[in-house]
């Protein structure tokens, strides 16, 4: 049977064809629908883990006592799990343990978009780069194979566009695989030194055997078209440069990425005139190229910066062929993204505005749009956890600068428990006098609203223990009178909050607690809940506007909220100074 | 020949839904698909775009700049925004609908006024079509996107080819389903 899938979906469904049995990940964009779509296949135990990290040892736990395990993560939660990961090389596996990381050339939503090709070079363990949908559900098989031939973790890359582009897939039955057995070897698994430094060479060992694969695999080919184009490439920009030349060049494309096949690469360099690598991002394949002591053209002609497109490919490959289109004048306004109506985030982030004196340090997750006007709060964002550790080091920054420069620190919920609560550790044991907001919408909201240990249920949507992040807070040694609980939708409430914190001398910890807007209970609960602006009272002096609610809109000279998404949260009415708002129930 | 579409918006308007259903019903024909879209923070009001393409064997999901058969567009100015793709000849179908960006709303920026003028001196197959209106009058304004879908079968010429009925029916709730039905309709009129 034929059906359309995205990658994501395709990973998934090649996992359970495989006979995966254990998955874990922490959600990030473009990864998050792996386990998504994993936990429909009720054969697959599939978990939200806290963190990549835990996610990782989790798997690679899962994996030595025999079971297949996938683990899957964006690109940065690999940095995470780096640690993990370089040791579970060494140790090798038992069941087949694949390792899938999502990159984000181009940054669509990311904070970097560094290129984790290098990881599987770093890490010493093979990688597959599949191109589409087929190879992502083919791929994934032949990785648990390889995995367990040569008992190694395998690095599975894969990029935005593979990952959230679809096409046509044909689906297969699962493979019927049993846990395998285990059996205790501490000189396999437990790294202490005096074992390890006996499977470093058996890495290599291993290493050397993966690179003769790698020229004789199926998964690095040579198409042979028009040779006096050769062009190496790899993932999605095998699409986009077969694409643009069709039959009018040869390609040699590579599916299995580490090692990369050197035999294969000469005999295909010596056999076409012009050779170019096409890659996204950096020059991993141009470099080894070129240590082969070949002569190619790649980054000169192509962008690091940026994912690539037909379009770029073209113009490097073919630049005689002219582009047409329109163009109208038109002055377009950007579309920045914002915080939703009703967003419980922005309550907290107007209160921080009083303070231009004091520095917020921010983190990942809907809140970060507290950087972007009218808003403009947040001063840094660094990577998951810093929002509080970076406000321990500004602080003490500004100590030792003779500066008392208050500090705030922001961090969401899934935030705070992926790596915040050790953080928070730090800021107390530190005696640090950080000031932090913890932002409690009870979910997972910017990757689209998944679950996590505060929201008391599992992937599944089975029951869990919620785990209250007020009792980690006081548990941790914040004074119980410096911990503030607030409702962000009461702005007198919220900025009494801040008020106090900025006073503090202690660590600080306001708990800004109330729901996602865009939670369907929340979304049912309030339909009925809206204001609107009473015109005879309203002077138009805008303030309410100064919220960034896209709600609220000033038209054709009237200031009007738009009921359809308005959700009734009243910060504007409680920041209008002439009461020309009113809560209304439709 | 492969053909290319890009269906433009804003997140919230049911732009992935619509290209889901064109892409299913353009795969029932027997042509291979594919697409491309970017999630993220599309669901916080940002522009959002996704990109089909379809023909006998299609490589890349994305589509180069002037290549661009047709752009559907569910708003004025992302009409423009994605302009460049359009290819010369090729065909602009506009949601006659304004959704104001933030830095519109907070007068930063000023929404152009004269957006459908000027497309019509410039593109010579251009449809603006009330699809926020028709949806509205038949019940439900968030239907707009199938009114759309349904300009865009028509101006693509694959009405009778699919029986797109029976997609939408398996993309959406049976509750949804008349108002959708009678959306789609509707936009096949249109153009
Ligand atoms: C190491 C790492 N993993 C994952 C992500 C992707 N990511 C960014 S923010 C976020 C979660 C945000 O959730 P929360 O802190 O609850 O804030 P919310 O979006 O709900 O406001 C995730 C998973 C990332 N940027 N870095």
């Amino acid at each position: 049977m034929k059906k359309i899938l995205t990658g994501n979906e395709a990973i998934a469904r090649g996992a359970y064809e495989a006979g995966c049995q254990v998955a874990a990940a922490y959600p990030g964009t473009p990864s998050t629908e792996i386990l998504e779509n994993m936990a429909s296949y009720k054969e697959i135990y599939s978990q939200w883990s806290v963190n990549e990290k835990v996610a990782l040892e989790v798997a690679g736990g899962a994996a030595i006592a025999g079971a297949r395990a996938l683990c899957a993560m964006k690109h940065v939660g690999l940095n995470v799990a780096a640690d993990p990961l370089f040791t579970l090389a060494y140790t090798g596996i038992n069941g087949g343990l694949v390792v899938v990381t999502a990159d984000d050339p181009g940054l669509h939503s990311s904070q970097n978009e560094q290129d984790n090709r290098y990881y599987a070079l770093h890490a010493k363990i093979p990688m597959l780069e599949p191109s589409d949908s087929q190879e992502c559900l083919d791929y994934i098989k032949y990785a648990f194979q390889l995995s367990e031939d040569f008992d190694i973790p395998v690095l599975f890359r894969v990029t935005t566009r593979v990952c959230h582009s679809k096409s046509l897939v044909t689906l297969g039955q699962r493979q019927d695989v049993r846990v395998k057995e285990y059996k205790k070897d501490v000189k396999k698994y437990c790294m202490i030194p005096g074992f390890a430094k006996f499977r470093h060479p058996v890495l290599e060992k291993k290493l050397k055997k993966l690179r003769e694969l790698s020229n004789e695999s199926p998964l690095n080919q040579i198409i042979w078209g028009d040779r006096k184009i050769g062009i190496i490439t790899s993932g999605i920009s095998y699409q986009h440069a077969r694409e643009v030349m069709g039959d009018n060049a040869s390609y040699l494309k590579i599916g299995l990425s580490y090692p990369l096949p050197d035999k294969l690469i000469r005999e295909f360099a010596q056999r076409v005139e012009k050779l170019y690598v096409v890659e996204e991002n950096d020059p991993y394949i141009e470099n080894f190229v070129k240590s082969l002591g070949l002569d190619c053209i790649g980054k000169d002609a192509f962008p690091i910066c940026g994912e690539l497109n037909p379009e770029i490919v073209q113009r490097v490959l073919v630049p005689e062929k002219e582009q047409k289109t329109y163009c109208v004048d038109v002055q377009v306004p950007a579309r920045p993204p914002v915080l939703c109506a009703g967003c419980p985030h922005r309550g907290i982030f107007y209160a921080l505005k009083k303070y231009k004196d004091a520095v917020v340090t921010g983190d990942i997750g809907c809140y970060s749009l507290g950087i972007l006007p009218p808003l403009s709060v947040t001063d840094t964002l660094i990577c998951m956890g810093a929002g509080i550790s970076a406000g321990i080091g500004f602080e003490k920054a500004f100590l030792q600068g003779d500066k008392d420069t208050k500090v705030f620190g922001v961090i969401g919920d899934s935030t705070f428990f992926h790596s915040g609560i050790t953080s928070l550790i730090d800021a107390v044991y530190n005696n640090s006098k950080l000031a932090i907001i913890i932002l409690d919408n009870r979910t997972t909201a910017m990757t689209g609203h998944q679950e996590n240990p505060g929201t008391g249920k599992t992937l599944d949507g089975d029951i869990s223990p919620v785990i209250d992040i007020k009792e980690i807070v006081r548990a941790v040694g914040v004074k119980p009178e410096n911990i503030l609980v607030v409702d962000p939708y009461d702005l007198v409430q919220t900025q009494e909050a801040v008020d106090k914190a900025y006073e503090a001398v202690e660590p600080f910890v306001i708990i800004a607690k109330r729901p996602c807007a865009l939670l369907k209970e929340v979304q049912k609960q309030r339909a009925k809940l809206k204001c609107a602006i009473n015109q005879e009272k309203c002077t138009k002096c805008k303030v309410c506007l100064r919220l960034g609610c896209p709600a609220i809109a000033f038209k054709e000279g009237v200031m009007t909220i738009d009921e359809t998404a308005c959700n009734g949260c009243t910060l504007c009415m409680q920041v209008c100074r002439f009461g020309a708002i009113e809560r209304m129930s439709k | 020949m492969t053909r290319s579409l890009i269906l433009a918006g804003v997140g919230g308007q049911g732009t992935i839904l619509a290209s889901n259903i064109l892409a299913q019903g353009l795969i029932n024909q027997g042509y291979d698909v594919k697409m491309s879209e970017i999630h993220g923070m599309a669901q916080r009001g940002g522009s959002v775009n996704t990109q089909i393409r379809f023909g006998k064997k299609v490589y890349s999901p994305m589509i180069a700049s002037g290549e661009a058969d047709l752009i559907l567009a569910f708003e004025k100015v992302e009409a423009v925004r994605y302009l460049n793709y359009l290819k010369p000849g090729g065909t602009l179908i506009v949601n006659d609908y304004e959704i104001y960006s933030t830095t519109v709303l907070t007068g930063q920026e000023k929404y152009p006024t004269d957006v459908l003028d000027k497309l019509k001196d410039t593109i010579e197959n251009l449809f603006v079509i009330p699809a926020a209106k028709i949806a509205k009058d038949l019940g439900n304004i968030k239907a707009q996107n199938m009114v759309l879908l349904g300009a865009a079968v028509k101006a693509l010429g694959i009405v009778v080819d699919t029986n797109w009925q029976d997609v939408i029916m398996a993309y959406l709730p049976e509750r949804y389903h008349n108002v959708n039905i009678r959306a789609f309709k509707e936009g096949i009129e249109a153009v």
